[in-house]
């Protein structure tokens, strides 16, 4: 960022134009520097606003004619599992989650009748930072990179770990994680997974959480559409899939989890 | 006590070398049927139901027909065995759990036991080790089920079970008032996990949502993250860590709060959100802490989102990442305060580490219908909650690794809350509460420990006949000075600390050494001396004119409570010349206006309202007081064709009149006087029993039998006489009807705190608001 406003100093942006509109957190934090360096005002636009009014002007323009907004069909199918064009036509309402380092979920009415319902901080920056202290990697591409690798079975118990099987009293199958890192309380199994296993384990930690507290969220606000957005889902196909897969299951079908091609 | 259970055994290794103080512990098992074990990661609960033999004192009625009855005893007092239940619950970490099963092979007479209940992760781990230890059969129960069914159990059966967490207070516990329906309810248990469960009735329970981030991801993300392999040793470090280190603050994006959105600057906006760099160290406590934050903060969220989507707001917290921990327990209660902007409360067991334990049991005993009765806590065998702030507390250190336990007594009848009462569900019997008043506190402390010599003293008078009763007397004295000591450490130890709590523990202790009632005697003289002389007082009272007599019997009532029989010079008086101690007492009674003061009120709806329909009055002490106070008063009620319900302690407390006495000394009067006789006969004057042991009086415990009574009679009246009735307990209570609450205070410190002097009198009549 600094380079950035170094650069519009040099190239004197202040002559072309005299504010800049700029929005995200960073906006407020480094307005200051925008005016003493780069001689530029900052326009400050809601975040929030920014990002209601993005989702709703990429899907109108569309993806080379196509749609822009799409979702996976049979989520809970590993083999029949694929990408489809969804129609946003008649987009309200809808559950928007912005995951950037934290997590933001807003509640879309119109175009200008929105309200943020809750966030959570176990978000992009928690994935990162937690790869960076149990794995050493330092970019976000390369935990990425790491996870899609890995097995966090070994690192999560499951309820088959704890029940040998599924949990009837519950109808809590033997497969989903019911504890993350619960594997690690043991010192064999923590000297026993690798680096890929614990940033699998950690992607999907944070991913099956965003989705809990996103289902959660649209039961209450009674939305059965959710759009995932946000930087920690570029590139990240793996948590897509999963998110897609965790609402559909656990809703039984009645979530449906909309992602963006350009978001 | 429990202190000297297993300390300075190794660690690791199952060490039989651990000398257990078995009458201590394992109390009663040579009695014990049925077990049920509950076997976590760390901890192993013990449950077993057990018959005991108590003492009683009896009281039966002489055949007086054509006898002098001059110079004897009123009645025969005997002190007889009686066997009562009891459930005992035992909790020591699993190393012990070896030494345990073999400890109960030696002791486990009853053959008849052949399956053991167990439940919890641990129970197929030491499955084997059970069944070839002790012979029995392992059926093991469902987890949850267990646990919910133990929470209903305790909900339903221990006052101030319930507590909310408050660090920053002079008390970090504050408990709740039982509420009369604990259905529905949201339980979260963060084991390993976390699993969130709606409670709607006694059966009917659902699983509504879970997650995987728990204890076990605090745990195993905490041992990756600081190579410490601790659970407790993580959470050490978390409380001395600066979470601001680790996590990004909403600040730390914005440069500030967020304005737009309504967020503070310091909220986490990304947790671990600092340490996405691969070239800086991080400190274990920071990560610890940050951990800890994230992973409640999570749990709290989800809690919340169910709780709003259910429509629930009460959310009891649980499991083994709980327990007793303040560090997380204030983590949690941040949280929900937070997410639910206040609207939903975090509350905590107190038995929290029992649930899985009691709920399987219970799963065993269905046909003994153990839900069928009522129980109360045991104070003199239950251990009571320990261990606040690890680092505060060296007791903790002592107390990890040893043996906790709880007890509960199966009562004889079932206890109901009092059909009068305004609100059952902010009903809080206690007026003061000393946990919270640190100077009230030292003060019943010290008064408790300073009159317990006294007391020892008159148990072993007792039984003078006894040849072990000076021991059992001083083993009583030694049992309740620890308690004492225990409460000024942790006032919050049996729920919240009062005067009421203080003397019921101080019953169950002697209760404990076979002193079922050292006052046996003492009332047994004083009822026979008040008799002798009902007569002429109830002369005196008829000569007087209306308005006056009204006065008179108000007089009487209080000067009943005048004396008390800790005061030699006065039991003296009383003895020689009964009559003459009944006018002393009346004189020295404050002058009108009394310190609180509503007898015109009460002349005046005497004078000008209709008789009341029917009367409940609770009793206080024996002799004077229930002979020449109260019987008068009851009289005169009759005569205004009120019915009177009398109500007396089931059990023995202190001098007060039990309802066995009670019997007896209204047959004497009634054979004395038409009146009663006739209101005996007719049914106008019943007699019941409350329910209780203690002296004072929670008005949400008492029989079902008195309660079914009231609904039936149409009571309109309550009358509460005596400190412990109406003044340490019920000063506040507010009814659905009219009442009176009389009371000389009889302690200096007590009257000066309301403003008055010793032998102040407290005549408090209210009428319920329209």
């Amino acid at each position: 960022m600094p380079a950035f406003i170094q650069m519009g100093s040099e190239k004197h942006f202040s002559s072309l134009h005299t504010t800049l509109c700029a929005t995200g957190g960073g906006a407020y934090k480094f307005e200051q520097d925008f005016r003493t360096m780069g001689d530029l005002e900052l326009c400050k636009l809601d975040e929030l606003d920014c990002l209601v009014k993005g989702v709703l002007y990429i899907d109108s323009v569309g993806f080379n004619g196509r749609s822009e907004c799409y979702y996976f069909e049979n989520p809970t199918d590993a083999e029949r599992c694929q990408k489809l064009p969804f129609n946003l036509e008649n987009p309200y309402p809808l559950l928007l989650v912005n995951i950037g380092s934290g997590v933001s979920i807003l509640a879309v009415y119109s175009k200008d009748n929105y309200k943020r319902v809750t966030g959570t901080s176990l978000g992009g920056g928690t994935f990162f930072g937690l790869c960076c202290l149990l794995t050493g990697c330092s970019t976000f591409e390369e935990a990425l990179e790491m996870a899609s690798h890995g097995d966090s079975t070994k690192v999560d118990k499951l309820v088959r770990d704890i029940y040998g099987g599924d949990y009837e009293r519950f109808g809590l199958p033997g497969w989903a994680v019911a504890s993350s890192f619960g594997n690690m309380m043991s010192k064999e199994k923590r000297d026993s997974v690798s680096k890929e296993d614990l940033a699998r384990a950690t992607l999907i930690t944070i991913t099956n959480n965003i989705g809990s507290i996103a289902r959660m969220c649209a039961l209450n606000e009674n939305i059965n559409r959710v759009v995932f957005v946000g930087n920690f889902l570029r590139i990240n196909t793996i948590s897509m899939r999963l998110l897609a897969y965790a609402l559909d299951y656990w809703s039984k079908g009645q979530l449906k989890a909309l992602f963006l091609e350009h978001e | 006590m429990a202190e000297r259970g297993g300390r300075g055994s190794g660690h690791g290794s199952l060490d039989k070398s651990i000398t257990l103080p078995p009458d201590e512990i394992f109390r009663n098992l040579e009695n014990a049927k049925r077990f049920a074990i509950d076997i976590g990661g760390s901890l192993t609960k013990l449950a077993y139901y057990s018959t005991v033999q108590h003492k009683v004192a009896r009281v039966r009625s002489f055949d007086h027909s054509g006898k002098d009855i001059d110079n004897e005893p009123l009645y025969e007092i005997s002190v007889q065995e009686e066997i009562t239940a009891r459930l005992h619950f035992i909790k020591f970490e699993n190393t012990y759990i070896e030494t345990c099963l073999d400890f109960i092979k030696d002791h486990l007479v009853n053959t008849e036991t052949k399956v053991i209940k167990a439940t919890g992760g641990g129970a197929y781990k030491f499955k084997d080790l059970i069944e070839k230890k002790l012979g029995l059969k392992v059926d093991k129960e469902d987890v949850m089920t267990c646990l919910i069914k133990g929470c209903n159990f305790v909900l339903r059966n221990i006052p101030h079970e319930v507590f909310a967490y408050q660090k920053d207070s002079d008390t970090e516990f504050r408990f709740q008032t039982n509420h009369p329906n604990i259905f529905p309810y949201l339980l979260v248990n963060i084991g390993s996990g976390v699993s969130i469960v709606k409670v709607e009735s006694e059966d009917k329970f659902e699983w509504i949502g879970g997650s995987s981030i728990g204890g076990g991801t605090f745990w195993g993300l905490g041992a990756l993250l600081t190579k410490t392999k601790k659970f407790d040793e993580l959470l050490q470090l978390a409380s001395k860590g600066q979470h601001t280190n680790v996590d990004m603050l909403v600040k730390d994006v914005y440069g500030g709060a967020c304005q737009t959105l309504g967020l503070s600057g310091n909220l986490i906006a990304s947790s671990f959100g600092k340490s996405t760099t691969a070239d800086k160290e991080f400190s274990k406590e920071d990560m610890a802490k940050s951990l800890l934050h994230m992973i409640s903060n999570d749990i709290g969220q989800l809690a919340c989102l169910h709780a709003k989507l259910h429509n629930l707001d009460k959310i009891y917290f649980g499991g083994f990442f709980i327990r007793g921990h303040p560090v997380t327990m204030r983590t949690i209660t941040y949280s929900i305060n937070f997410f639910s902007k206040g609207e939903v409360q975090a509350l905590f067991l107190r038995h929290e580490g029992y649930l899985g334990a009691i709920g399987a049991f219970l799963k065993g005993a269905e046909q003994d219908n153990p839900n069928q009765y009522s129980w109360g806590e045991n104070y003199a065998g239950s251990s009571g909650l320990m261990s606040t702030s690890p680092d505060v507390s060296p007791l903790q250190r002592t107390r990890s690794g040893t043996f906790d336990m709880l007890e509960m007594d199966r009562l004889e009848r079932p206890l109901v809350n009092l059909p009068l009462l305004k609100d059952p569900s902010t009903y809080i019997p206690d007026t003061v509460d000393l946990t919270d008043d640190a100077m009230a506190r030292k003060y019943w402390l010290t008064c408790f420990e300073e009159a317990l010599d006294g007391v020892a003293k008159r148990a072993a008078a007792s039984q003078p006949d006894s040849v072990d009763a000076q021991e059992r007397a001083e083993k009583f004295r030694q049992k309740y000075w620890n308690k004492l000591q225990t409460l000024r450490q942790q006032p919050f130890a049996y729920g919240t600390l009062t005067v009421r709590s203080l003397l019921d523990t101080r019953e169950h202790c002697l209760n404990e050494f076979s002193f079922p009632d050292p006052y046996s005697k003492v009332k047994q003289k004083e009822n026979g001396i008040a008799l002798k002389c009902f007569q002429s007082v109830i002369e005196s009272l008829d000569s007087l004119g209306w308005e006056e007599r009204q006065f008179a019997l108000v007089k009487g009532l209080l000067a009943g409570n005048v004396f008390d029989w800790g005061a030699k010079a006065v039991s003296d008086v009383l003895e020689s010349e009964p009559q003459f101690g009944f006018e002393e007492a009346k004189s020295k009674l404050q002058e009108r206006p009394w310190l609180e003061d509503s007898y015109s009120q009460w002349l005046e709806r005497l004078k000008e309202g209709p008789p009341h329909k029917c009367a409940l009055i609770f009793a206080d002490n024996s002799g004077i007081d229930i002979i020449l106070g109260v019987f008068p008063f009851v009289r005169e009620l009759l005569s205004r064709g009120t019915e009177v319900i009398l109500a007396c302690n089931s059990g023995p407390a202190l001098n007060d009149v039990t309802y066995s006495e009670s019997l007896i000394v209204t047959e004497r009067i009634a054979a004395m006087d038409p009146v009663i006789h006739s209101a005996l006969r007719d049914e106008k004057l019943l007699l019941v029993q409350t329910g209780s042991s203690s002296p004072c009086l929670d008005l949400s415990r008492l029989d079902q039998g008195l309660a079914v009574l009231v609904r039936e009679r149409q009571t309109d009246l309550v009358v509460i006489e005596g400190m412990g009735r109406a003044i340490h307990t019920n000063y506040y209570a507010v009814l659905r009807c009219e009442s009176l609450k009389l009371a000389v205070i009889k302690n200096s410190w007590l009257a000066d705190r309301l403003g008055g002097k010793i032998f102040s009198v407290i005549f408090k009549y209210e009428v319920p608001c329209k």
